[in-house]
C-alpha cells in the first residue's frame, strides 16, 4: 500500500466521538449480553490507558456497576494511586485500594528478583533502586539486550548488561507484580459478579509488552485496538484530567522510573504507533520515514523490530493447546 | 567443495540442540537466525553466554549486532576475529551446509 502526496501523519487521527460510541456500546453486549455479568473492574494505574478504560467502562455500564481497583506495591509511584484515586472520585465509582507487597514478599518475588540483579551487581542491596533499559534499537542495527540500572542509596547508578540467568531471573520474579495484581482484580470480579476489563493498548497487545497470565488476562479488552496516540485523542474527547494526560507512560514496575521506550519500544509511542501503522499496511519504509520524519533506516530497523517482538509476542497471546478440539455444549 | 569448520559445526550443533531441541532441520548456514524464527533476543544472551564460556571471549555491547551473531557462518566468522584478530575471517569459504 502507498498513502499518496496526501498522506501525514493524520494517518491515526480518529473521530473520538464515533470511536466512543462504538466502544461503549462493545462493553454493554460484552458485559452484559456475552460475559452475563453485572459490571466491570478496572485496575486503575493512573495511566492514560487504565483511566481511558475506566472512563469508557463507566459510560458503557454506568458509574454504580464499575469498580476502580488501587493494587501498589513497595516500588510503585505514589503518584499512580494519587491519580488513580483523582479518576475514580471523578467518576464516582466504587473504587479499592490493595497493596499487594505482603503477597509479593509471601511470594519471595523481591528476594528472588534481588538475588537476580547480585548475579550481575553482587554489591545490590537494601536501599538500591533499579530498572531494566533496552539500547537504542533504531539508530544502530544491535540486539535486544536488557541492562540494569543499580543506583545505590548514596553514590552513582551502575549499569551492567544482564546475562541470561540475570535476564530470566528478574523478568521472572517481577511478573509475579502483574499476576498478584490480577489474582485480587478477580477477587472483586467474583465478589461483584463483574468481568475483568484488560487495559492493552494495540502496541502493547500486538508487542507484546503485558504478562501471560498477569496484566494479559481479562474478559474483555475495550482499547487493544488502538493505537496509543488513538488513546490519547479517546482520552481529551472523554475529558481525563490533563495531569494524566501529560503523564509520561511509565511501567511502573521497578523502584527507578522506567519509560516504556526504555523498557520496550526503543521509539516515542508517537513514531511507534506509525511504523506500527506502516508495517500493519506494508507501507514501503522510505514512505513512512517521510510520514514519521525518520530516515528509511530507522524505519527499517523498526520493521524488523516489530517483526521481532510479534514473534515472541505470540507465545504471550497464544491461548492453551489441545490434543484435539473440544466440543462444549453451546 | 571444503566441509564446514570445526567452529562453525559446533555452533551448528549449539543452534540445534539449544533452539531446535535436538530436531534437526534443514537450515543454511547463512541463514538468519532471526528470520528463520530460530533463535530471538533471549535467544541471542543464550548464545553469548555459550560463546564467552567455550571459547573464553568477551562479547562487548557493541558487539551486540545480527552481522555479527546472526548465522552459523557469521557467528563463526565473528569467533575468528576475536580469537585471532590478525587472520582473515574466514566463514566465506564456508559451504552452505545442510542438514
Amino acid at each position: 500500500m502507498t498513502l499518496g502526496a496526501a498522506a501525514s501523519s493524520d494517518i491515526l487521527k480518529l473521530d473520538a466521538q464515533a470511536e466512543t460510541e462504538r466502544i461503549v456500546a462493545n462493553i454493554r453486549e460484552h458485559v452484559f449480553t456475552r460475559l452475563k455479568r453485572k459490571g466491570a473492574v478496572v485496575g486503575a494505574s493512573g495511566g492514560i490507558d487504565s483511566t481511558v478504560v475506566a472512563y469508557l467502562c463507566a459510560r458503557a455500564l454506568g458509574k454504580e456497576r464499575v469498580v476502580a481497583l488501587f493494587t501498589p506495591e513497595a516500588d510503585s509511584s505514589p503518584d499512580s494511586l494519587r491519580l488513580g484515586r483523582m479518576v475514580a472520585g471523578d467518576l464516582g465509582v466504587k473504587s479499592f485500594v490493595e497493596d499487594i507487597s505482603p503477597i509479593l514478599k509471601g511470594a519471595r518475588c523481591y528476594e528472588r528478583r534481588d538475588a537476580a540483579i547480585r548475579k550481575v551487581v553482587p554489591e545490590y542491596g537494601e536501599g538500591y533502586k533499579c530498572k531494566i533499559v533496552l539500547p537504542n534499537m533504531v539508530e544502530v542495527d544491535r540486539y535486544a539486550i536488557f541492562s540494569i540500572v543499580a543506583l545505590p542509596p548514596t553514590g552513582s547508578a551502575k549499569k551492567v548488561r544482564l546475562t541470561l540467568d540475570s535476564y530470566l531471573g528478574i523478568v521472572a520474579a517481577t511478573n509475579c507484580k502483574q499476576r498478584a495484581r490480577k489474582m485480587i482484580e478477580y477477587y472483586y470480579a467474583d465478589l461483584y459478579q463483574y468481568a475483568v476489563a484488560g487495559t492493552p493498548n494495540r502496541l502493547e497487545y500486538d508487542q507484546g509488552f503485558f504478562v501471560k497470565n498477569g496484566d494479559g488476562a481479562a474478559d474483555f479488552k475495550p482499547i487493544a485496538h488502538l493505537y496509543k496516540t488513538q488513546v490519547y485523542q479517546l482520552a481529551a474527547h472523554l475529558g481525563v484530567p490533563d495531569e494524566i494526560l501529560r503523564r509520561p507512560s511509565t511501567t511502573d514496575t521497578y523502584s527507578l522510573e522506567q519509560s516504556q521506550e526504555e523498557f520496550y519500544f526503543s521509539l516515542p509511542f508517537a513514531k511507534m504507533d506509525l511504523c506500527l501503522y506502516g508495517k500493519n499496511h506494508n507501507i514501503p519504509s522510505g514512505e513512512l520515514a517521510a510520514i514519521a520524519g525518520m530516515d528509511e533506516a530507522q524505519v527499517q530497523r523498526a520493521y524488523a523490530m516489530i517483526e521481532s517482538k510479534r514473534a515472541v509476542a505470540r507465545y504471550l497471546r497464544a491461548a492453551p493447546l489441545f490434543v484435539e478440539e473440544i466440543q462444549i455444549g453451546d | 567443495m571444503s566441509a564446514a569448520s570445526p567452529i562453525a559445526q559446533q555452533i551448528r550443533a549449539f543452534i540445534i540442540e539449544n533452539f531446535l531441541y535436538g530436531q534437526e532441520r534443514e537450515f543454511n548456514n547463512d541463514a538468519s537466525f532471526l528470520d528463520e524464527g530460530i533463535v530471538d533476543s533471549t535467544g541471542v544472551l543464550q548464545l553469548v553466554a555459550f560463546l564467552e564460556e567455550t571459547y573464553g571471549i568477551t562479547v562487548e555491547d557493541e558487539e551486540l549486532t545480527p552481522q555479527n551473531l546472526d548465522s552459523v557462518n557469521s557467528v563463526a566468522a565473528y569467533l575468528s576475529r576475536k580469537t585471532n584478530p590478525s587472520v582473515e575471517a574466514f566463514s566465506r569459504d564456508i559451504p552452505e551446509a545442510r542438514a
